[in-house]
């Protein structure tokens, strides 16, 4: 469970991009964060694992106050909490595998890393979640050889590592073609189910939030507007959080099925 | 302002009037300002041995040739000791220099108010000074030789590798470095496998390019009294034998093409 209490965020530079947040996240739920450029949805979800430091409010994850901890305490619960980048954020240098085993470190002495001598229980789980995303044949490539789904795959496996209890996914699609998108997303709702993780997802995909996530809140400067269903979603929502326009079309239903068939085929042949 | 209209016409030029007329007249003032100074250092030199000059270079050529290739033989000694010395001169620098780059680098430097001065203070105060300078220094310290030469190349480039490093560490992706940091990763370990891979092209760029340099530094070392094969030149200067010095020129010629194609194959087997 996490739970975000009255969340706030003033930057230095005056503006409040977060206005008294509150957001309550059950184990095992998908929720997608929509709004325009500028809400806030990237500071709140970097608010969480505090990547940005939140300037009031308090978030607690099973019961840990994230909020008040010291700089030693909040490594610990970082590790507790996966996160996947829009720019997917790889170490482009490193192997795969250097990359998924970073999702470890927390767990680990700094030599031992250093020298990557990584458990073999972590090695056999990198395995695991690399034949999960598809990637198992080449552990060995550098980072910057991969295409933006399959970094993206890495990224998400180095969140998965972690052991997390909570996965914190910034526009996990936003530099990725449409269809790709709808495998990634695709594949990490697959996987908070199968592993009963709670994660937030901000999107900037409406249909695609609508695909894949059960519950979604909008935010529109700093405040939520909107918690509910995806098929709640209607112009007049839309219009309340991103302002006047024709949403017809974006909120058009997708016929889900028919995408998997086509989708199988072509993970295998983009592998 | 450089748009005016001429009847229906919109005219776009790159400056406008009063622009153009202050960089005209900056021209004017620089080239004011050069005849002034050429006339200075014309009146001071005294021109007959400026028109003998040729006459004086072809005499020394003629005697230094045939170069004297017999005096090889007592060369390849103080040849080697001049390789040592930058070599150890470089590896001795990258040392001290590596951790003086990270205290100066803003994003890395764990106290921006006092260790960051004072690792910039470092960087100017070695990088200042000239090598035959701190050689000279050093020689009268610790005596003549070869450790006063390979401490003098260390301390010259100190400055450059901590300089060119810190701007290094200091460009690099933030990104990839909070994907490491929400793992819950150390410093160090944020240090080892965010920052580190970034910087290691760079890194061994300017390493194999500050031994080049050096390679070149430490042929004159000896003018001082600082070992290798500057000691032999100098000796050779003062008792006018020409073809002796014919032949270390040469040397030293053959010794810089090799140390250069060397750095550049390094280079580019690395980027």
């Amino acid at each position: 469970m996490l739970q975000l209490k009255n969340l706030g965020k003033r930057y230095k530079t005056g503006d409040d991009a977060l206005k008294g947040v509150n957001l309550e996240i059950p184990d095992g739920q998908l929720v997608g964060l929509i709004g325009p450029s500028g809400a806030g949805k990237s500071t709140l979800i970097r608010c969480v694992n505090r990547l940005v430091e939140p300037t009031t409010g308090t978030v607690t994850l099973n019961n840990i106050e994230v909020t008040s901890l010291s700089a030693g305490g909040l490594r610990k619960e970082r590790r507790k909490m996966g996160m996947i980048f829009q720019e997917y954020a790889l170490v482009d240098r490193l192997t795969i595998m250097e990359n998924v085993m970073s999702g470890r470190l927390g767990y680990m002495g700094f030599w031992k890393s250093f020298f990557r001598k990584y458990p073999q229980a972590d090695i056999d789980e990198a395995f695991r979640l690399l034949e999960r995303v598809g990637l198992d044949h080449m552990v060995d490539k550098r980072a910057d050889e991969l295409s933006g789904g399959q970094k993206q795959r890495v990224g998400i496996a180095r969140a998965l590592i972690q052991d997390p209890e909570v996965i914190l996914i910034d526009e996990p699609t936003a530099s990725l073609d449409p269809k790709t998108s709808r495998q990634i997303m695709r594949l990490i709702s697959e996987l908070c189910r199968e592993r009963n993780l709670s994660a937030i997802v901000n999107i900037h995909d409406v249909a695609l939030a609508q695909m894949f996530v059960e519950r979604i809140v909008g935010l529109q400067m700093g405040e939520i507007v909107f918690d509910g269903a995806p098929d709640e979603l209607t112009p007049d929502v839309l219009t309340k959080i991103y302002g006047e326009e024709d949403w017809e079309a974006t909120i058009d239903e997708v016929d889900e099925d028919e995408d998997i068939t086509i989708d199988e085929k072509s993970v295998e042949a983009s592998i | 302002m450089p748009v005016t209209t001429k009847g229906d016409l919109k005219v776009w030029q790159r400056r406008d009037r009063a622009k153009q007329f202050k960089i005209w007249f900056a021209w004017l003032i620089g080239v004011a300002i050069f005849m002034f100074c050429w006339e200075i250092i014309s009146d001071k030199t005294t021109w007959f041995f400026v028109f003998d000059a040729p006459r004086i270079a072809a005499d020394i050529g003629g005697r230094a040739w045939p170069p004297r290739w017999s005096y090889l033989s007592e060369l390849w000694k103080p040849m080697w000791d001049t390789i040592n010395i930058a070599t150890l001169g470089t590896l001795l620098a990258i040392i001290m220099g590596v951790p003086v780059a990270f205290l100066a680098a803003t994003n890395t430097t764990p106290s921006k108010r006092f260790l960051r001065p004072l690792a910039l203070l470092i960087i100017v105060s070695t990088r200042s000074i000239n090598s035959l300078v701190w050689a000279l220094l050093l020689v009268s310290i610790i005596g003549p030789g070869i450790f006063a030469g390979t401490l003098a190349i260390a301390i010259r480039s100190i400055g450059f590798v901590a300089k060119l490093l810190y701007e290094a560490i200091e460009e690099t992706d933030i990104n990839q470095i909070e994907a490491i940091q929400a793992t819950g990763a150390s410093k160090l370990q944020v240090i080892a496998y965010g920052i580190v891979p970034q910087i290691m092209p760079a890194f061994a760029g300017l390493s194999v390019f500050r031994w080049d340099i050096n390679i070149r530094e430490s042929t004159i070392l000896g003018l001082v009294g600082a070992g290798g094969i500057g000691l032999y030149l100098s000796s050779s200067l003062n008792i006018l034998a020409w073809p002796q010095v014919a032949v270390i020129l040469i040397m030293i010629l053959v010794a810089v093409v090799i140390s250069e194609w060397v750095s550049s194959k390094v280079r580019l087997a690395i980027i």
